[in-house]
């Protein structure tokens, strides 16, 4: 079998990423949405078995996760995701680029459409040290999750746990699991999403529309 | 032009219209061919070419399906002119189409004039070459006649299609007719219809070949003469649309050909001029006039979408071919909007599809030439398809 002839590749992938991945059921069909190198589309394909497709807005990205043999699209998912047909996918995954598209709002509502099921990850606006930067130093904060200055960020749509959790009511969406991510990359247990606003770095979510 | 094979003699050999050219043949002596148009071909003629080895499964077949005045000769030295096969850089041992592990087959298209039935053939209901009589051409004729070919290879299912420009259309419609038959489609520089822009040059080659006065209303064989001056000029408008403003001024600029000073004349003073007269000159040697008139008008009528109720996604309806579709960005004759359109359309139904645009400055012509790119993409993307397909 031609399983042989791949190069080893690699198990580890980074913690966010491995508890997305966590997320999704072996053997499904996942829209990896802004996939970058294809890392997570690659272990998702080859240790879940899953139908994996990626789209990719940097044209070198999508040319290595091709040439790695992914199926993977140059596009972005402001404008690429209206294409799909209705649960196309079991698993739509948008992993840090909710807060850099444009229209957040009609992403969201697309990937739920298209997905039975999305997951979406984002840095939180309301950890602790970015609430502390801006108000000890007066200043746009940059922290390890947010390292860009504010004239050069790709972050134009920046926001907290609590108002992603707004956003998904507001959208009638369902959150079937919501992990708070320290700055190691580790879920944290959290009793509500007060708490998780104050101590996620990153916040992610496995979501579904309401029927 | 002296060493165009005689094709006068072809009333003695319904085989070919290239009698004298090497390579295997496929005579269909009991089988007629039903086109678009409505009318029927008997006595269908298929020449192609093989590489490597079919696996005891028939499962690592790719179809490689060539250009305009591309041909079979994938990986083979050209038999008129001797230059190396026109995908030489990406057919062969080791190479990403690689022969070790897959058998490639090339057919030349109908219509052709490189052994498969085309205009220069003779017509057997009068005896004579066909010239205008022969009927107009589609791209979907031309994949019904390939789909007899691997009928006769006794090949289901196709490991991969794969084609650059009309290639690429002839792949589309391929994925588009037999998509239980075609695991993986490689459509490269091209396009699901052909835009205006392009059958307006189409029409412009076409007048000049009609223009030329040797071209006698098609009958050039019969009456012995040759529109040789007519295809070349029709072959130096369609050149240039092949290369790139870049790659022209990087190639030639201003400078002059063989001389120092302006001739206040109409020699070729400028480089370019002198390359496009010999790129004409050159082809033709090695093509038809009446086969350049109905591969392009093939090439003009292809539009997938009308096939299927102007509704492209229909075209790829409940699809499970993985598709990987490639454009340049320095083409504006299948510039990356009509792939992107494509794409889209595949996207519409769910398909597996990637895309992929390759930074070159060559223009249309990026997919013939050592693009470094377009071999690890190619590559990558078959040997992914490989695994999934169970192929050694």
């Amino acid at each position: 079998m031609a399983v042989n002839d791949v190069a080893p590749r690699a198990r580890r992938i980074r913690v966010d990423l491995q508890l997305i991945a966590d997320m999704v059921k072996p053997g499904t069909r996942v829209l990896d949405v802004g996939c970058g190198d294809g890392s997570l589309l690659d272990y998702l394909v080859h240790f879940k078995q899953v139908d994996g497709r990626g789209i990719e807005l940097s044209q070198k990205g999508v040319n290595a996760c091709v040439a790695s043999g992914l199926s993977v699209i140059q596009g972005d998912a402001d404008t690429d995701l209206s294409d799909y047909p209705e649960n196309a996918f079991d698993y739509v995954i948008l992993s840090q680029t909710l807060q850099a598209t444009r229209e957040p709002r009609q992403v969201l509502e697309h990937m739920v459409r298209i997905g039975r099921r999305a997951i979406v990850s984002f840095p939180n606006f309301g950890h602790w040290r970015v609430r502390w930067y801006l108000g000890w130093t007066g200043r746009m904060p940059e922290t390890a999750a947010l390292p860009d200055r504010w004239y050069n960020t790709p972050n134009i749509h920046l926001c907290t746990i609590r108002d992603f959790v707004g956003l998904c009511e507001e959208l009638d969406v369902e959150i079937e699991k919501a992990l708070a991510i320290n700055d190691k990359g580790k879920a944290v247990s959290v009793p509500n999403h007060w708490l998780a606003n104050l101590v996620g770095e990153q916040g992610m979510f496995l979501l579904r529309q309401r029927d | 032009m002296g060493n165009r094979p005689p094709m006068t003699s072809l009333s003695i050999h319904p085989v070919s219209a290239a009698p004298d050219l090497p390579g295997q043949r496929l005579y269909f002596a009991d089988r007629r061919l039903t086109l678009d148009c409505g009318a029927e071909l008997s006595n269908v003629t298929l020449a192609y070419q093989t590489y490597g080895t079919l696996n005891a499964e028939k499962s690592n077949a790719i179809l490689i399906c060539h250009a305009l005045t591309g041909n079979q000769f994938v990986a083979d030295q050209h038999p008129i002119t001797g230059k190396p096969g026109w995908w030489q850089v990406m057919v062969g041992p080791g190479l990403p189409i690689d022969t070790d592990r897959y058998f490639v087959i090339c057919a030349n298209v109908l219509g052709g004039c490189m052994g498969t039935t085309g205009p220069g053939n003779t017509n057997p209901a009068t005896g004579k070459p066909y010239g205008l009589e022969f009927p107009v051409i589609t791209v979907a004729d031309m994949v019904r006649l390939q789909s007899w070919l691997i009928d006769h290879l006794g090949i289901d299912k196709l490991f991969a299609v794969i084609g650059g420009s009309m290639g690429g259309m002839q792949v589309l419609q391929w994925a588009a007719t037999y998509p239980d038959r075609v695991f993986a489609a490689v459509p490269i520089a091209c396009a699901a219809r052909h835009s205006a822009q392009n059958i307006a040059f189409h029409e412009v080659g076409r007048q000049a070949i009609m223009a030329d006065p040797e071209w006698r209303k098609g009958a050039y064989q019969v009456e012995g003469t040759n529109p040789a001056r007519g295809l070349s000029v029709a072959r130096m408008a369609a050149h240039i649309t092949y290369l790139s403003e870049a790659a022209l001024h990087r190639k030639f600029g201003r400078n002059l050909q063989d001389r120092l000073a302006l001739s206040y004349g109409f020699e070729a003073d400028f480089q370019v001029e002198s390359y496009l007269r010999h790129q004409g000159s050159i082809f033709v040697d090695r093509f038809d006039a009446n086969s350049y008139l109905y591969i392009t008008r093939a090439m003009d009528y292809f539009d997938l979408a009308a096939q299927f109720g102007g509704h492209l996604p229909r075209a790829f309806k409940d699809t499970r071919t993985r598709f990987c579709l490639i454009s340049f960005t320095s083409d504006w004759l299948f510039p990356t909007s009509e792939s992107r359109a494509i794409v889209h359309a595949l996207n519409a139904v769910a398909a597996n599809v990637s895309f992929v645009e390759i930074e070159s400055d060559k223009g249309h012509d990026a997919f013939l030439l050592d693009e470094p790119e377009l071999f690890a993409v190619l590559s990558g993307f078959l040997t992914g398809c490989a695994e999934h397909r169970g192929i050694a």
